[in-house]
């Protein structure tokens, strides 16, 4: 108990430095533009060292640094033409790149801006005094000898009730004690779990919280997303069936209430996929369903592009904004780094999960809006609560390469500046040579 | 991460990088934290597949000629020194240094970038910048969007406007005769740590 009147009265503390969510910064891909909004708040300043493209030159745009090049030159840009020096930009651009670059770096942790005395979260280590290495060996005792069995017994307690619990449940009959019966059992045993994680979570706007029929999107981060959200209602969850302690759970779990489990050959069919969840949807008596649309683990500096998929199925979004403070523990799981069970040992044994999630107003989508725009709508709206970056990348450049088409932007961008505004056509040679 | 001097030590001839390239060891366990993210497969070297994961760098249109720079003809892969040499020439200038006319130019000043910006050009090497170099530069960066008749006119223009000694190539000399008003230390650095 002491220690979460510790955690709550540091949150406090710690939170009121931040209090006003902080406005969007969008990224358009391929450039280094940062697109402001038009309502930027007072907070802004503060935040705009951790948000704007970090360790980056304040250049700015390809017109502008182009403009720069061909300063000394006679000739106005805007009449076109190359100079030997437009390729600096782009060298420039490229070894900026090779140093370091914004979508790799969202794939691996937030670097914080002074030291939460976890080892994990230490990248430049310097010895700075005894002090300060006797303080961090006293949070190792703790963190490891005291809390840490704490939470695992809860954790064990919480897990297995979950599947007793569900199992018991899904022996009655009746549907609408069932209902209730499985509710409550969902409920305690996320509960539990989330104490196991030692999860402070501040929920807001409790009002537009997902109603049945509905779909919940939200940015994901790690697996602990799904606990973190089921502490505070009941959802059917999304995803592939797995076999082993996971496949154990998911099975009892259907067993009470109706999730959406599939099985690896049916995600490949999206249309399958789709059916499925408008099914599950149109039955307005089902839970509502939860879907992490960017499909991978980013970080939480930033939102990602959303798959259009779950757009198309219909009904009512209710997006929800997590957003993890760094500063007690980095909920970030690196898939290709650590495996499920370590990242779980690394989450038991940080200070504390401390979580504040938004819930949004719902949204439909409007008449003539495709999915991708929608989606793109929700994403916002989302990055705009939870002061994330929104990033117009793919998660999935975590494992694939990127498109051919924003290379064409940039060759497009460029030749727009060489040869002017003009298409290729048979005047070109004409007009250039009444320049001279 | 691990401790800077236990980094430090996992890197071989360190001063001998410090001292050729100017980086800071602050920098250098930057760079080898970078290197090592980069080599996916732990091999100690880097290939072209590893630089063509980045994916700013592979909608570059040039990426596939900076990717070049770093590594020598005939070589493969990249080692950590080499991969640091060639950042070095994007280091900015120091300011404060003496002008030392015995010491062997850094690495970084204002001749050395711009000879490495001559070498992105002159693929093989012979000292001038070709019309057939310059329109493969051209190429890339402009691909699709103009007619071949105007990157050869473009090409034509540039040599006539560099090339003073009429040999219809541009040497090193006319290359940085033609950008002597380029702030060229502003416009060939990179700011190496966050």
């Amino acid at each position: 108990m002491f220690f979460w009147n510790w955690v709550k009265y540091s949150t406090s503390v710690l939170s009121t430095e931040k209090r006003n969510a902080s406005p969007v910064l969008s990224v358009v891909p391929g450039t280094d533009r940062l697109v402001l909004p038009s309502h930027s708040s007072s907070a802004f300043p503060s935040l705009g060292s951790l948000y704007t493209n970090r360790g980056r030159r304040e250049g700015g745009s390809m017109e502008q640094e182009m403009g720069e090049l061909r300063r000394y030159r006679t000739q106005s840009i805007s009449r076109g033409e190359f100079a030997l020096s437009d390729s600096f930009y782009f060298y420039r651009k490229g070894l900026e790149s090779i140093v370091d670059d914004q979508v790799t770096q969202r794939f691996s942790s937030e670097e914080l801006v002074s030291w939460n005395l976890l080892t994990r979260t230490n990248h430049n280590f310097h010895y700075i005094s005894l002090r300060l290495t006797v303080i961090w060996g006293l949070g190792v005792i703790i963190r490891y000898c005291v809390l840490f069995p704490l939470r695992i017994t809860l954790a064990i307690i919480g897990l297995s009730w979950l599947v007793i619990g569900t199992t018991l449940v899904g022996f009655l009959p009746n549907r609408r004690v069932k209902n209730w019966l499985s509710e409550l059992v969902h409920l305690m045993c996320y509960r539990i779990c989330a104490r196991g994680l030692s999860a402070t979570i501040q929920y807001h706007n409790k009002n537009n919280k997902p109603q049945k029929g509905g779909i919940c999107v939200a940015n994901h981060t790690s697996p602990i997303d799904i606990v973190i959200l089921a502490n505070d209602g009941c959802y059917a969850m999304v995803g592939q069936s797995h076999s082993g302690l996971m496949g154990v759970i998911q099975r009892s779990m259907v067993r009470s209430c109706p999730h959406v489990w599939f099985e690896r050959s049916e995600m490949r069919d999206r249309h399958a996929v789709t059916s499925r969840l408008r099914a599950h949807v149109a039955a307005k008596s089902n839970l509502p369903i939860l879907i992490f649309p960017e499909g991978t683990c980013i970080n939480n500096t930033s939102v990602m592009m959303f798959k259009k998929g779950s757009f198309e199925i219909g009904g009512t979004i209710y997006p929800v904004a997590i957003k993890y403070d760094p500063r007690f523990g980095d909920a970030f799981w690196n898939s290709a780094k650590y495996n499920m069970v370590s990242y779980l040992l690394r989450m038991m044994t940080s200070w504390a999960i401390v979580v504040n999630v938004w819930y949004l107003p719902p949204m439909t989508r409007q008449e003539g809006e495709d999915a991708t725009k929608f989606a793109n709508r929700v994403k916002s709206a989302i990055a705009h609560q939870g002061g994330l970056l929104d990033m117009a990348w793919d998660g999935s450049l975590k494992r694939d390469k990127v498109k051919e088409e924003f290379k064409e932007q940039q060759q497009k961008m460029y030749s727009s500046m060489v040869v002017g505004k003009k298409a290729r056509n048979s005047q070109e040679p004409h007009t250039e040579s009444t320049r001279r | 991460m691990g401790s800077t001097n236990s980094t430090l030590s996992k890197i071989p001839n360190v001063e001998e990088l410090v001292q050729e390239t100017g980086f800071t060891p602050a920098h250098i366990v930057r760079l080898y934290d970078r290197f090592e993210a980069l080599d996916k497969e732990k091999t100690g070297h880097l290939r072209p597949q590893d630089f063509g994961a980045i994916n700013r760098l592979a909608i570059n249109p040039i990426g596939d000629r900076i990717i070049g720079a770093f590594f020598s003809p005939g070589q493969e892969t990249v080692d950590f020194h080499s991969f640091v040499r060639i950042l070095a020439h994007f280091r900015p200038a120091d300011k404060k240094r003496p002008k030392d006319p015995s010491m062997p130019e850094p690495v970084n000043s204002r001749t050395s970038k711009l000879k490495f910006a001559f070498q992105l050009y002159d693929q093989d090497k012979d000292g001038k910048i070709s019309r057939a170099e310059l329109l493969q530069v051209l190429r890339s960066m402009l691909e699709m969007q103009v007619t071949e008749e105007q990157l050869e006119s473009i090409a034509d223009r540039t040599i006539q406007e560099a090339d003073l000694d009429t040999d219809d190539a541009i040497s090193f000399e006319e290359f940085r005769k033609s950008l002597e008003k380029v702030n060229i230390d502003h416009k060939m650095s990179i700011r190496f740590l966050r």
